[in-house]
């Protein structure tokens, strides 16, 4: 029976909440793994929690303007709109988001949004600092973007639809039906491209972790700073999501899918602790480079 | 507990040229009520947990933060990170020995930062002088010129040290100790004469918001 649409909203709700600490507990463990491959005992795995209620527990805040505090909203906007648009889990009712109301180009322009509504927020606070995490992440955004959009053209021609459950069907029935078999090379962009997108080592410098430009959130604070920590909790499990949806098979129930996202999340750790920095020139030519050359060939092996 | 005496009344501004005095507020920091005793518990719990360390070396005692981030003292696992900018962080670590040109970035990074914020003041040379209890240019208490909540003494203090300083500060700021902001809004006339006793040139926003 088909749910009310009310019910679809609190199911919803309900998937988000999954997803948001799913999420937040992902970024925990992968910082205490991160830890241990250096010697160190590293944070607790709730630690993420922590950080949220005490930027939330704040007692003053500052703030520069309307496109200031507009800046995390959009970003949430970015981080749950590309979520309610995937299947978390395939054929599920409640984990099924709103995924037959959006298709794969919507979720890539979610994906962008909120970096670009951060790009005017951190704009208007007037820091320099933060403008130059907003040019640097937008051209390492742009970089990426190429192969990225190259993969997702392959397995639009591969399986002829943009409708992201149609894509999970046709992967269903085992292993050798998921993208990662079908269709390697396109897997091996997106891939790569996902380094980048997720900003860890080699392409970190954005963020700039603990350095004097911590990028665009320069000036973000309190409870502002809590929403963009939420932000990235969501953002991380929906891209996973997604990525999981499109190359690896999708997931028929929650275990599955906390089990793909997990490994697919653990290349970041994996490539982040294996090689240093790069800078944003350096990045740039990297993306443009093999990746992209990957991009075309699995664009045209899956045209002819 | 706190008495609220100090009504925001505008700050004159004189240091600055008066083409500037309009970019900064003018108005003096107010005390802020905590919430209800059970919510502030919890709150206080999470703060404590949750120490992210401005990562400004204000002095010679900053190479003693260096290590902490390392596989041996790894200051991570007490949930302690280092954040580079003031409006983030929540604990300022007053690196040793403060020169009067240091102490104005140090009011001003103290200022910018966003409540509840806690002071840690490193080395002997923040308590009394130190080794320069008799020059002309450095200070000999930080906390009268802004409130500071652990005292590590030492020349240098091992970072082992400040460790312990850190848990001290967790056990202060969960039995709900820690309002140094606070203290400084109340009792703000007195830190700002003392400021500008030492600093001669003066040529910052009186309060830095």
């Amino acid at each position: 029976m088909e749910p009310t649409l009310l019910a679809r909203v609190g199911y919803a709700f309900i998937s988000l909440f999954v997803i948001t600490n799913y999420g937040l507990l992902l970024i925990g463990s992968m910082a205490r793994i991160s830890a241990k491959v250096q010697g160190r005992v590293g944070q607790p795995v709730y630690q993420p929690y922590l950080d949220i209620v005490k930027s939330s527990a704040k007692r003053n805040s500052i703030g520069h303007g309307v496109m200031f505090y507009l800046g995390p909203v959009f970003r949430l906007a970015g981080g749950i709109g590309t979520f309610m648009f995937i299947p978390a889990v395939y054929d599920s009712v409640m984990f099924r988001n709103f995924s037959d109301a959006g298709d794969l180009l919507l979720v890539m322009y979610f994906i962008f949004f909120g970096q670009l509504g951060m790009a005017l927020g951190a704009g208007e606070g007037g820091h320099p600092y933060s403008a130059i995490g907003v040019s640097r992440g937008l051209a390492q955004m742009t970089a990426f973007e190429v192969p990225f959009a190259l993969s997702i053209v392959a397995i639009v021609i591969q399986y002829g639809t943009l409708d992201i459950t149609a894509i999970v069907a046709a992967q269903q029935g085992g292993f050798l039906n998921w993208t990662v078999a079908t269709n390697p090379l396109a897997v091996v962009a997106a891939l790569i491209a996902f380094l980048g997108m997720s900003m860890h080592n080699p392409f970190s410098v954005v963020i700039a972790p603990q350095e004097i430009p911590i990028g665009p959130p320069t000036e973000y604070q309190s409870n502002l700073l809590g929403m963009l920590q939420t932000n990235r909790a969501i953002f991380n499990g929906a891209k996973l999501v997604l990525y999981m949806n499109l190359y690896f098979g999708g997931a028929t129930n929650l275990a599955m899918m906390v089990v793909k996202t997990f490994l697919i999340y653990f290349i970041n750790v994996f490539v982040g602790q294996s090689f240093p920095r790069l800078r944003t020139d350096q990045s740039i030519r990297f993306f443009l480079g093999v990746p992209t050359l990957i991009g075309i060939a699995s664009v045209i092996i899956a045209a002819i | 507990m706190f008495v609220k005496k100090l009504k925001p009344a505008p700050l004159a501004n004189e240091g600055l040229r008066p083409e500037e005095r309009e970019l900064f507020c003018d108005a003096a920091p107010t005390s802020y009520k905590g919430a209800t005793k059970i919510v502030e518990d919890f709150y206080n719990w999470a703060r404590a947990q949750s120490l992210w360390i401005l990562g400004f070396g204000t002095g010679c005692g900053a190479i003693e933060l260096r290590p902490l981030m390392t596989s041996r003292f790894d200051m991570y696992r007490y949930g302690i990170q280092a954040r580079p900018t003031p409006r983030q962080s929540s604990v300022f670590v007053i690196g040793g020995y403060a020169s009067v040109k240091t102490l104005k970035r140090i009011v001003r990074s103290y200022e910018q930062m966003m409540g509840p914020k806690f002071v840690v003041a490193l080395g002997s040379c923040t308590i009394n002088g130190g080794m320069y209890w008799d020059s002309y240019n450095t200070i000999k208490r930080i906390d009268q010129y802004i409130p500071v909540d652990v005292y590590i003494a030492g020349c240098m203090p091992r970072p082992e040290a400040l460790l312990a300083g850190f848990q001290e500060l967790k056990r202060i700021i969960r039995a709900g100790g820690a309002e140094g902001q606070n203290e400084y809004a109340i009792n703000f006339d007195w830190y700002k004469a003392n400021q500008k006793k030492v600093i001669k040139n003066w040529d910052m926003p009186d309060y830095s918001w």
